[in-house]
């Protein structure tokens, strides 16, 4: 086994080249799945407020896009920013760019989807009480629907971001200098220590994933408030307490 | 105030409302009662546009309420509403659950709209709870703020859809002489419920829905000990 190898290269796969080039390896990989998911995040909300709406030329283009977008592969939506962004702008975008770019869009269909389920989670009486009370849709929307709807939607967004993260390793194949590409180089330059590289990586990535999805319980559990059938975990340890105790 | 003429509405085929003409003036407290199906809390639930009406008019102090001209979040803050099932937003405390509307609706100040809030807790009893979540109170404290939201918009008129159903017995009173006490005070209310008691002790006019129509309405002596027609009879002869 040859683990000096990753031992002499676990810098690049964490900075790339950084402080003396361009950000590369995990660095990249996280700042382009960060990137993503908050640009993916407006689009999402956006598109899902549009899905639901009454008017069918505002619902259309929301379903179209959503639809297309889940219905066609991540990687070829990469090579479509690549190879057509130039044909029709005259110019090459950077490679970067045009993944975050196809991340964002990708991404912002499903979370779209997640905001019209959150959205729907919400009982139709608060939007009824809302209106009752002489507020108009859109405060309707922003002061009591979205803020119970966001809460319910973290666990599926959280897994968005988690997906998204790993789905980073195929702007590999544009050339970005992500992890995975590190990765690569490192294995074509040695040679000799392909398992030991390859399993790091996957390591890296285990735990990133891992770490966003324990946080994202974690969030849930303190975000989560008193509704008259769901009991907050403070609750239910006194309540365990107390019936110890007796 | 509430002039309503000749109303219709359809779910699909189903024909819930047959043509009610009805005419509630300003302080009156009006109890619609009949058998579950009947169309009351359609009905009702008209008067705020929550349910839109294929024919006929609702006119509320002298404006038709379905006229693509009329402001209807203006309107809706006019009529407050209370519902069977609170509807209260469980994600803010109560206090703010009454100051939403007042603050975001008619832009008044935080300051001022606590302080109608706190009238308005203290009027329906549970000032003391101004800083908890709906989840933490009772069902009939959570009744009794989802009352006191309704009033913070000043309304001239109160709609109260089924308020005490969804209570548990012990606390279905707390509810009502809340809303006796508001009663007395002169405010116009539109009260669907199968509480007798409540109907006879304050009501001015009883109507009695069946088929999506008002078949009879009058005083509670009227309806009470002199109900004309068959089906208020048998319904009286169930319910009491």
């Amino acid at each position: 086994m040859h683990w000096e190898v990753v031992q002499k290269n676990m810098v690049y796969f964490l900075l790339g080249s950084y402080p003396h080039g361009p950000l590369g390896g995990l660095g990249l990989s996280v700042l382009l799945a960060l990137g993503g998911i908050f640009l993916a995040f407006w689009i999402g909300i956006l598109f899902g407020l549009m899905r639901l709406s009454k008017r069918w030329y505002v619902r259309f283009p929301s379903i179209i896009y959503i639809e297309i977008i889940r219905g066609t592969p991540l990687l070829l939506l990469i090579f479509w920013f690549y190879f057509l962004v130039p044909v029709i702008f005259k110019k090459p975008m950077p490679e970067i760019r045009t993944t975050l770019i196809a991340f964002s869009v990708f991404t912002g269909a499903y979370v779209a989807e997640i905001v019209r389920a959150g959205i729907q989670s919400i009982p139709k009486g608060q939007m009824e009480a809302a209106r009752g009370t002489g507020l108009n849709y859109r405060q309707a929307m922003a002061y009591v629907i979205m803020p119970q709807a966001l809460r319910n939607m973290i666990p599926s967004f959280v897994n968005q971001f988690v997906s998204l993260t790993k789905d980073t390793s195929l702007a590999y194949i544009i050339g970005v200098q992500e992890l995975t590409r590190t990765a690569t180089q490192v294995n074509n330059r040695t040679m000799n220590a392909p398992a030991e590289i390859f399993f790091t990586i996957a390591v890296i990535y285990f735990i990133i994933c891992f770490g966003l999805t324990q946080t994202s319980r974690y969030l849930e559990k303190r975000l989560s408030y008193k509704t008259s059938g769901r009991m907050r975990q403070r609750d239910i340890v006194e309540l365990k307490d107390n019936s110890e105790a007796s | 105030m509430i002039k309503i003429e000749n109303i219709h509405k359809w779910y699909g085929d189903f024909h819930v409302l047959q043509g009610i003409s009805e005419h509630i003036n300003s302080g009156e407290v009006v109890v619609i009662c009949g058998p579950s199906g009947s169309g009351k809390s359609t009905f009702i639930r008209c008067i705020n546009r929550l349910e839109d009406i294929q024919q006929g008019k609702i006119i509320v102090e002298g404006k038709d309420i379905n006229s693509p001209e009329t402001d209807i979040n203006q309107l809706r803050a006019e009529v407050g509403m209370v519902f069977q099932q609170f509807n209260l937003y469980p994600h803010i405390t109560v206090l703010k659950n009454i100051t939403l509307a007042p603050m975001k609706a008619k832009k008044i100040p935080k300051k001022e709209a606590e302080k109608i809030a706190y009238e308005l807790l203290e009027r329906v009893g549970i000032h003391e709870q101004a800083h908890k979540y709906p989840a933490e109170l009772s069902g009939g404290q959570q009744q009794r703020v989802a009352i006191a939201r309704g009033l913070a918009m000043r309304p001239k008129v109160m709609l109260f859809d089924e308020p005490t159903s969804a209570l548990d017995p012990e606390m279905i009173n707390e509810v009502l002489n809340v809303m006796k006490d508001l009663a007395r005070e002169g405010i116009t209310m539109i009260v669907v419920t199968h509480e007798m008691g409540f109907a006879r002790e304050v009501a001015d006019r009883i109507f009695f829905m069946d088929y999506g129509k008002i078949l009879e309405g009058g005083t509670p002596e009227h309806f009470f000990k002199n109900p004309q027609h068959e089906r208020t009879k048998l319904f009286l002869k169930e319910i009491l």
